[in-house]
């Protein structure tokens, strides 16, 4: 309990968290990017690949801000999430 | 309840015992969370190159197949570093925007 309130443990632990969720997805990335820009993993990475895995992150990105702000659009437009989805 | 206050009391060797003992959970929970991410990126890495790799289970795990998980381990250990790259590169990004 006491440990609990000890503020430099507990910064300790909300940076811990950030980091572990930053890593957590850069793991679900890696799997996901991998599947689309990987064709036979050659002696190196070569600059065509590297790019595509830096531009299926960015897109991957793009996606979920895109979906965040039509699901959030649609909602304004019509209401709510319950009326859009029983038109 | 009486024994174990009195060994860890901050009385006894004041604030600097806590001090250690906060040190000490850092530690660990540093540790735990390295052993986790291993764990994390060595499950995800072994089924990637095994998909690459291996095309039918033979007998063992032969020559050309070893040596293409060799490749695909690092090629996976490069792809994990760029991803990171950028995906930091974007939050920058983005934290800069708002």
């Amino acid at each position: 309990m006491e440990a609990a309130a000890d503020p430099e443990l507990q910064s300790f632990i909300e940076a811990e968290t950030q980091k572990q969720r930053f890593q957590g997805l850069v793991h679900q990335l890696t799997e996901l990017c991998w599947e689309k820009c990987m064709e036979k993993p050659g002696p190196k990475l070569d600059a065509r690949c590297e790019s595509c895995f830096v531009n299926c992150v960015e897109r991957f990105i793009d996606t979920s801000q895109f979906i965040l702000n039509r699901l959030e659009q649609t909602q304004k437009s019509r209401g709510s999430f319950s009326e859009s989805l029983t038109d | 309840m009486d024994g174990f206050s009195s060994d860890f009391s901050p009385s006894a060797s004041a604030g600097g015992s806590s001090k250690l003992d906060t040190g000490a959970i850092m530690e660990q929970v540093k540790v735990q969370i390295a052993v986790a991410n291993a764990q994390e990126l060595l499950q995800r890495m072994t089924d990637k190159c095994f998909r690459k790799c291996i095309g039918k289970p033979g007998g063992s795990l032969d020559n050309s197949e070893q040596k293409c998980v060799a490749m695909c381990m690092d090629r996976y250990m490069d792809a994990w570093n760029t991803v990171s790259r950028a995906y930091n590169s974007r939050l920058q990004r983005e934290r800069a925007k708002m």
